[in-house]
């Protein structure tokens, strides 16, 4: 057991970022997530997987109020950030999205230069005094995102004109401008290339050691491949959550061993 | 087994190497039996036919063994696939290396056909290989029929292979003392005998992969040991 690989992989258990309890999400009279309860640790990777239409996406827009843009959407249950719900009518939505960020499926730069995609959280957020501490906040995130060394020299062309899966890395970079606790991915990888995917996967690996990062994903392999914990959803219910070693080798309950080895389930 | 998968071709993979394996199993338990028989009724024939029927167990193994490899780098098994895999891999090692002792006790049993028999030794060593070769058969069976309760029993029906291997050394121990122009035979057919009770470690081997295979941990409960000749002297 001083496999330092094994090591690397295990979980604090004690770290807990988000803890989530009887959570509750109905669009209109669909009921779309039933009563989840999960802890998402810090400082490591958790993984949704689960068919289409499972809820995993909607559990992980659930974490930073992403539905209260849904007019029919209803959330209940408690969801607490650090100890502190964040359904709390207290709680600015806009202050959370800062310290929980979020990566979507398809790359989606700001029609603006790659600095200003940067820039832009911690301008509104007004997390700067000077030009000087905003190019150190532009630089020190394209660096996290490992794409400093290719964008150097061109910072002020637009985000747009950059390859897909350096897009992909600029939202990164741009979500880990504002020094977020959390980084919510939802199939951040779905529309990149396997070389751009890989990339993606080692720089998800290296931000664990800063944020605690939820990824949705419907790549078994990917889930994986980059998380310490998944969770297998089904039908709006959260079937089985544990060590990913364990859910991939041994799970548990029938629907998750349906699923992971590609059985009609 | 449980419902199909959606990739009908992975079933069809799975199903593969599961009947060679199996096919495999087959020829092992044969291989045994031949050449106790062979041992027994010093056919010489017959054990020539063992010790060319060898190659034939080798290929499989390693047919099974590029065929795992293949279903690994291509459908990525998870969960009870991957452990059926790994199962499969580890069954088709055990079997190459029993394969391995029914040829090593033919080429013996063909050195004993020059030399005085000892005592009722042979007979001695072809019950056991009987009873080993019956382990390993209940062993496949409880494999393909994933039934644990099963592996179960087999994994603690190896003391008595164990005991009989003891009884053997000590009657062997016995001869030579008696008369030294019995040691030549007498070594080979110690060599045989331990060779024997190593199949049956092998087969308590492939019990106990039927349990990793089915509950997804391999057994941790050291088993009642029964062979005392390790402390002997």
């Amino acid at each position: 057991m001083n496999d330092m690989r094994i090591a690397d992989r295990t979980v604090d258990a004690n770290g807990i970022r988000i803890k989530a309890s009887g959570v509750q999400v109905h669009y209109g009279d669909s009921h779309a997530i039933k009563d989840v309860s999960v802890d998402i640790p810090d400082k490591a990777v958790t993984a949704f997987i689960g068919p289409s239409g499972c809820g995993k996406s909607t559990f992980l827009r659930t974490l930073n109020r992403m539905n209260d843009t849904i007019p029919i959407c209803r959330v209940q249950g408690n969801i607490l950030l650090d100890g502190e719900n964040i359904y709390d009518k207290r709680v600015d939505p806009v202050q959370l999205r800062a310290k929980v960020g979020m990566v979507f499926q398809k790359p989606n730069p700001f029609p603006k230069s790659i600095y200003d995609n940067v820039a832009y959280g911690p301008r509104i957020h007004g997390l700067t005094r000077n030009k000087a501490e905003l190019d150190g906040i532009v630089e020190s995130s394209l660096r996290k995102a490992a794409l400093w060394n290719e964008v150097k020299d061109r910072l002020h062309a637009p985000g747009t004109g950059l390859s897909g899966g350096q897009q992909q890395r600029l939202c990164i970079a741009r979500a880990v401008a504002t020094s977020p606790e959390v980084l919510l991915m939802d199939e951040p990888c779905s529309a990149l290339d396997p070389i751009a995917t890989a990339q993606v996967e080692e720089l998800i690996d290296e931000l664990r050691s800063n944020f605690s990062v939820v990824i949705v994903t419907h790549s078994m392999q990917q889930a994986a491949r980059v998380s310490q914990k998944t969770a297998f959803f089904h039908l709006g219910n959260l079937v089985e959550f544990g060590e990913t070693s364990q859910i991939f080798t041994n799970p548990k309950d029938p629907r998750t061993e349906s699923y992971i080895t590609g059985r009609i389930g | 087994m449980q419902d199909s998968h959606i990739v009908s071709g992975f079933d069809r993979d799975l199903e593969g190497v599961q009947a060679q394996v199996m096919k495999m199993g087959g020829l092992v338990e044969k291989a045994l039996l031949d050449a106790a028989e062979a041992l027994e009724l010093r056919d010489e024939a017959l054990a020539n036919k063992v010790r060319q029927g060898d190659k034939a167990i080798d290929g499989l193994e390693e047919l099974i063994q590029t065929e795992c490899a293949r279903i690994i780098a291509q459908r990525a098994p998870a969960a009870s696939d991957l452990r059926t895999v790994l199962t499969v891999m580890r069954l088709a090692t055990a079997l190459e290396r029993s394969g391995d002792y029914a040829k090593n006790l033919a080429k013996r049993s063909l050195v004993l056909m020059g030399v005085a028999p000892v005592g009722t030794a042979t007979g001695t060593v072809r019950r056991m290989a009987k009873l080993v070769v019956q382990q390993m058969s209940d062993a496949l069976d409880a494999y393909i029929a994933r039934d644990v309760v099963r592996a179960r029993e087999i994994r603690a029906r190896d003391q008595e292979i164990d005991q009989m291997y003891s009884g053997l050394f000590r009657q062997l121990l016995t001869y030579m003392l008696e008369d030294p122009r019995t040691i030549t035979a007498s070594m080979h057919l110690h060599f045989i005998a331990k060779n024997i009770e190593r199949v049956g470690d092998h087969a308590t081997g492939i019990a106990e992969q039927v349990i990793y295979l089915v509950e997804g941990e391999l057994p941790s409960d050291d088993r009642p040991k029964h062979d005392a000749v390790s402390e002997s002297v």
